[in-house]
């Protein structure tokens, strides 16, 4: 049972990363992350308002007709994002300010709608809210390391604190943005590639191991053993 | 006059929707890989920008809130309004396109449905109600016609940027990647360039 939720937050954050592997919301992130403040506000946001769509789409899912499904979920998240606008306009003006009109495109954001498609209208509560979770939380990390290279090298500073006495202007604009998201995404993929490749090799091996095993038993053992290791 | 000059050279250059302020990535990534298929979501995203700023800026502004009705102030609502205008908008440009004119709609009906969850659309309606004095020069004040031109104008330059991407596209298509950078990586890099080469205009306007 808890292994099952470990497999979804563990999906949401690093398999089908929204941000690396699924490449959805690319336009908060390429405008937010030459600075990482904000970057990782905007994160955070878009972790509670997924996380609270999909514990409503999810718990609506069985009165929702088929038909009108999608018209419904924009309605239950464009609400979401005009609480999330107005608790921050009144709590968190610098937030506010610093998203500018990011902010209201939360509701076009293919990551929420895409999650209420594939998985919340699938799941029970619990398993859609830990996936919200988790896939909210991978696009945070996602945006918070590429804003923190970004920033630095724009400006050298971090959060907003000046550490080194440098700045190259091209990764304060979008084109630097572009080239640190184009770059991360290769290097995200190399990374998954060779995890894969080992595991492969690992299991290749095992396999192998297990039917010499089993040959010295006999002919008749090996094929059916195999047939399990694989 | 003057303000014609400067909504066009904002619109198309200096502020580039794709470019500058990085709206509208998902269809640039997503559908530059020929360039017939770039320019009929270009025109399609144009169209569609013209028409919902046409809609959505007359409604909130003397729809939502009546100034003689005291209570009458349901522009805290925008962001739900505007996102339901532009869907029923896109279903309704689909249809009438499929009745009059079906070479069109095989040659850009496939992207209408893809447009209404284009940030570039509901973020030039939200831009156009915002204040535009940043963009286009202090003591501008926006109307119905010039919301209008801005948006068909962003729109021509979503098109302007989708075009030059899709023509690198192809040229990249000849060229042998890396297996971890081909895909996203390179097309985003290529786009880097692009960025670059509109960052030129900010220094000339």
């Amino acid at each position: 049972m808890k292994n099952k939720y470990g497999k979804i937050a563990l999906d949401g954050v690093i398999f089908n990363n929204p941000t690396f592997v699924l490449v959805l919301g690319t336009c908060p992130t390429l405008g937010l992350i030459s600075s990482a403040s904000s970057a990782a506000g905007m994160g955070l946001t878009v972790v509670v308002i997924l996380t609270l769509s999909n514990i409503l789409i999810s718990a609506f899912r069985k009165i929702i007709p088929n038909e009108v499904r999608i018209p419904a979920y924009i309605v239950i998240i464009a609400t979401l994002v005009t609480l999330a606008r107005m608790v921050m306009e009144k709590f968190m003006p610098d937030l506010y300010d610093s998203l500018g009109g990011f902010l209201a495109l939360i509701v076009v954001n293919c990551i929420i709608l895409g999650r209420a498609e594939a998985f919340a209208n699938k799941h029970t509560v619990l398993e859609s809210a830990v996936d919200g979770l988790a896939t909210g939380m991978g696009f945070t990390a996602a945006l918070t390391i590429m804003g923190i290279i970004c920033e630095f090298l724009g400006s050298g500073s971090l959060f907003g604190a000046k550490i080194m006495d440098f700045s190259i202007g091209l990764f304060a604009t979008p084109a630097g943005s572009f080239i640190i998201y184009g770059l991360s995404i290769a290097v995200f993929t190399y990374i998954l590639d060779t995890i894969a490749r080992y595991r492969r090799v690992k299991a290749n091996k095992l396999s192998r191991e297990n039917l010499l095993d089993n040959r010295d038993l006999g002919e008749s053992a090996a094929a059916p053993a195999a047939k399990e290791a694989e | 006059m003057g303000t014609l000059i400067a909504i066009i050279l904002a619109a198309v250059l200096t502020n580039n929707f794709i470019t500058v302020k990085t709206y509208g990535i998902c269809p640039f990534l997503g559908v530059s890989k020929n360039t017939k298929s770039a320019l009929g979501m270009g025109v399609a995203v144009t169209i569609v920008m013209a028409i919902a700023v046409a809609v959505t800026y007359p409604v909130y502004n003397y729809l939502m809130k009546i100034p003689s009705i005291s209570w009458w102030n349901f522009q805290f609502l925008e962001i739900i309004v505007f996102i339901f205008i532009i869907a029923s908008l896109v279903q309704m440009l689909e249809a009438i396109i499929r009745k009059l004119s079906p070479s069109l709609y095989n040659a850009m009906g496939i992207y209408l449905p893809l447009i209404t969850t284009n940030c570039a659309v509901l973020g030039v309606c939200e831009l156009v109600i915002g204040d535009m004095s940043g963009i286009i020069g202090s003591g501008f004040v926006m109307n119905f016609g010039w919301a209008v031109l801005y948006a068909l104008f962003s729109g021509i330059g979503f098109t302007l940027v989708m075009l030059i991407m899709s023509g690198l596209r192809e040229k990249l298509n000849c060229c042998k990647v890396s297996k971890s950078l081909a895909g996203f990586p390179i097309s985003m890099i290529t786009a880097s360039f692009i960025c670059m080469a509109f960052m030129v205009f900010t220094y000339i306007v």
